[in-house]
């Protein structure tokens, strides 16, 4: 790992930042034309663009005014001494969890079972550090790995897709991320072809780092995988340090594919989280999209999953816990384009402290869209009184023949709960956690993934406090 | 009656009121291991209160008097300075009358974290729980004591169970943790009329001769394998008479009018306590 003796890098995002990335050369390959072509036109929209305020409806409950886009730019590759977080996954998948055993399940789990991984992917402040693909699985046509690496390679089959599935020009952060990303992460799946193991993609952040990564996941017809995404690192609220995250994620599910998706979003609290995803889901296809969330000091994200042929089902799970002074807010959509579709939303919400928690959630169904099964629900357990959590549900329907409903809930840790756990031993700080967990398991019940499941329930877990 | 010195909960000039609101006015109450006393009163009385002022429910607040557990060689414990959960792993139970539900807690889940800390009451939270293997096998067994189908374990703690799969449940509970002395409010309520008998049946094989219970009841049927030693009638918050196992007969037969008549004082308190709170009978807070 050596550290360009190229000239010095400018420290915003500006003009002479996007033409040495678009002049930065991979692995001796040109990055190919389009790919720069569409860093450009971003680049030109990125100029046109104010950050967003509180007059845009998708920012109304967004507090960005201390953020400074002017003192984010571009960053080194770090030395080879630079520290790399770990992962919330990294027990998980190493397989040194104990908490899995059950009542139910007699033969206990061999000890030492560890997931395998399909492949890795380690970025540091943009950089990409190590990338692998098991060669059993490459040999079979499946392409996994550095952006930047595989455009070059394979550019034919990204290009229809790369930034083509989400907006990449409807505001500020959408903008500089498509015109500014680095250390992206490509997957594609060939028709027919199975991955019974994870893929695994951990962007870190060093203090002040920042990361603009973005992912592109293509399941050709009939295929399946189940990729993991983590995010750890950056400054925390307390200190000096912060971090800025600029992302987008892209996936396209084909016919009779099945995906999937997990994002775990576990910054430290002085992040500022920006990030646009969305899911196309083709005939028959079938996504399990789960977002965790954890970190950061505010986010913003916008997690959209489009229903374009008849058949497709998404199921997308939402667990979230904030402390402190966090501020989380997401936009969902569930846009229903072809008749006989499923969505299903649950997102469940923890919040301590001051901390704050925004879901607005959107089941659209166009008129094409008929027999449309529609649902969307998010529920929030306040552990404390100056903690705050907004619910807005909504529904647009131009088809006649669907069954679209919503509901949200919002409550406390109740006392008596905790009395009566107290009253069979449990301590007051274990009873308040076992009723938090409780609270979480009809969304875990749904994440097939045991190491995802485990990693969040203790991440939550060593979290919670006692309740005032 | 024994006349070995014996480990003893003993409650004397309790006090207790629930926001501000003075619920029991001196209650005086001893109960040896391997005794069984039984707690009669009209709706309102005060029982239920009793039983969380043992447990250390936070809603009420004792104003007076002492609980404590006192070891056969005299070394008293008091109970009013320790939380719920170190009553709990200092031998103390109390099976609800209207158990908490825990939505997305397995009730096998919660009650290896339980019999873990009564077992081991130094634990610290995060320490081994029971090993699974045996916690396994004493559930199923005592489930299987109880005629509780094992798949019950699976569900969550009191979460959409009918009245009576509580009272079951709660008594699974108490036959999981042993404890020293237990109160048992109304555990009859809500079961049929055979699980009613089982109900007799199953506490009185789990109390043995180690167990010091007090039963809250207005039947008499738990009592039918559960003769009660004492048996002791609550009014207006304070216990005014106690008898021999006819008197829960007579209550249960005939009802309250003698004693109201005979304790025109605590019937009087009776009338004012319920003036105070609406003139009605409140429910233990509930979510
Ligand atoms: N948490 C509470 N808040 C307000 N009032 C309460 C509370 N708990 C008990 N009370 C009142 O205290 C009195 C005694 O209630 P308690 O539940 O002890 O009666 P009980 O003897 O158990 O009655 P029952 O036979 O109906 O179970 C009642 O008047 C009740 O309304
Ligand atoms: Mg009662």
């Amino acid at each position: 790992m050596t550290t360009p003796a190229a000239p010095a890098l400018s420290n915003t995002f500006d003009r002479a930042s996007l033409d040495r990335l678009l002049t930065d050369q991979h692995s001796g390959r040109a990055v190919p034309a389009w790919a720069n072509d569409s860093r450009r036109a971003a680049f030109e929209r990125l100029e046109t663009f104010a950050l967003p305020d509180r007059r845009d409806e998708n920012w109304m409950r967004t507090d960005i005014r201390l953020f400074k886009p002017k003192a984010w730019g571009p960053r080194r590759r770090p030395g080879p001494e630079a520290p790399v977080p770990t992962g919330l996954l990294a027990d998980f998948l190493a397989g040194d969890s104990s908490g899995g055993e059950s009542f139910f399940d007699e033969a206990p789990r061999p000890s030492g079972t560890s997931t395998q991984l399909a492949g890795r992917l380690l970025s540091l402040d943009g950089h990409v550090l190590h990338e692998q693909l098991d060669p059993a699985l490459a040999s079979r046509g499946v392409l996994f790995g550095s952006a930047d690496r595989l455009l070059a390679s394979h550019g034919d089959v990204f290009e229809r897709h790369w930034f083509s599935v989400i907006d990449s020009q409807c505001d500020w952060f959408a903008a500089l991320h498509a015109a500014f990303h680095t250390a992206s992460t490509v997957l594609y799946v060939p028709p027919g072809v199975r991955i019974a193991e994870p893929l695994h993609v951990l962007s870190g952040l060093g203090e002040g780092g920042i990361d603009t990564s973005h992912v592109l996941v293509v399941l050709g017809d009939g295929a399946e995988a189940t990729v993991l995404t983590e995010t750890a690192g950056g400054g925390s609220a307390s200190g000096a340090g912060s971090g800025f995250h600029c992302g987008g994620t892209e996936i396209v599910v084909g016919r009779n594919a099945f995906l999937r998706m997990v994002n775990l979003q576990n910054w430290n609290t002085g992040v500022w989280h920006f990030a646009r995803q969305k899911a196309v889901v083709h005939e028959q296809g079938r996504l399990q999209w789960t977002l965790g969330a954890l970190g950061s000091r505010l986010s913003q994200v916008a997690q959209d999953v489009a229903l374009a042929g008849r058949g497709a089902s998404a199921q997308v799970n939402g667990v979230m816990f904030t402390e402190g002074r966090q501020q989380l807010v997401y936009n969902t959509l569930q846009h229903h384009e072809a008749p006989g579709c499923k969505s299903d939303l649950l997102y469940k919400g923890g919040l301590q402290d001051r901390s704050r928690l925004v879901w607005r959630g959107m089941i659209k169904v166009d008129k094409a869209a008929q027999k449309t099964d529609g649902y969307q629900r998010n529920d929030n357990l306040m552990l404390s009184r100056e903690a705050r959590a907004d619910s807005i549900p909504g529904l647009e329907i131009e088809a006649d023949d669907v069954r679209c409903t919503h509901g949200a809930t919002s409550g406390r840790v109740d006392e008596e709960q905790i009395f009566y756990a107290q009253a069979r031993g449990l301590s007051a700080d274990e009873a308040a956690r076992l009723v938090v967990a409780g609270f979480f398991q009809q969304v875990f019940d749904r994440i097939t993934i045991l190491p995802v499941r485990e990693a969040l329930a203790r991440a939550i877990g060593s979290r919670i406090r006692r309740i005032s | 009656m024994t006349t070995q010195p014996q480990e003893k909960l003993v409650i004397s000039g309790l006090h207790a009121a629930v926001e501000g609101q003075e619920i029991l006015k001196g209650v005086d109450l001893e109960i040896g291991r391997g005794e069984i006393h039984a707690l009669m009163g009209p709706n309102g009385s005060g029982k239920s209160t009793l039983g969380y002022c043992i447990m250390g429910h936070p809603s009420y607040e004792v104003t007076a008097g002492s609980i404590e557990l006192v070891e056969a060689d005299g070394t008293r414990h008091d109970l009013l300075a320790m939380e719920p959960d170190q009553r709990a792993r200092a031998g103390v139970f109390l099976a609800f009358q209207r158990p908490m539900s825990i939505p997305g807690v397995r009730l096998a889940d919660f009650l290896r974290h339980a019999v873990t800390n009564v077992r081991n009451p130094d634990r610290k939270e995060g320490q081994e729980l029971m090993p699974m293997r045996d916690f396994r096998s004493e559930l199923k067994a005592k489930m299987a004591d109880l005629s509780i189908d094992t798949e019950f374990a699976r569900r969550y703690v009191n979460d959409g169970f009918s009245g009576g799969e509580m009272k079951r449940a709660e008594i699974l509970q108490l036959a999981m943790l042993r404890p020293k002395f237990a109160i048992l409010d109304e555990t009859d309520s809500g079961l049929d009329a055979d699980a009613v008998r089982l109900a007799s049946q199953s506490i009185a094989r789990i109390g043995g001769a180690e167990m010091g219970i007090l039963i809250i009841t207005h039947h008499e049927q738990l009592l039918e394998h559960n003769i009660p030693l004492r048996t002791h009638v609550m009014l207006g918050g304070r216990i005014v008479e106690s008898g021999g196992p006819e008197l829960a007969a007579e209550l249960h037969k005939r009802g309250y009018e003698r004693i109201r008549a005979a304790y025109p004082e605590a019937a009087a308190a009776e009338q004012s306590m319920q003036d105070a709170l609406g003139n009605e009978t409140a429910q233990p807070v509930t979510a």
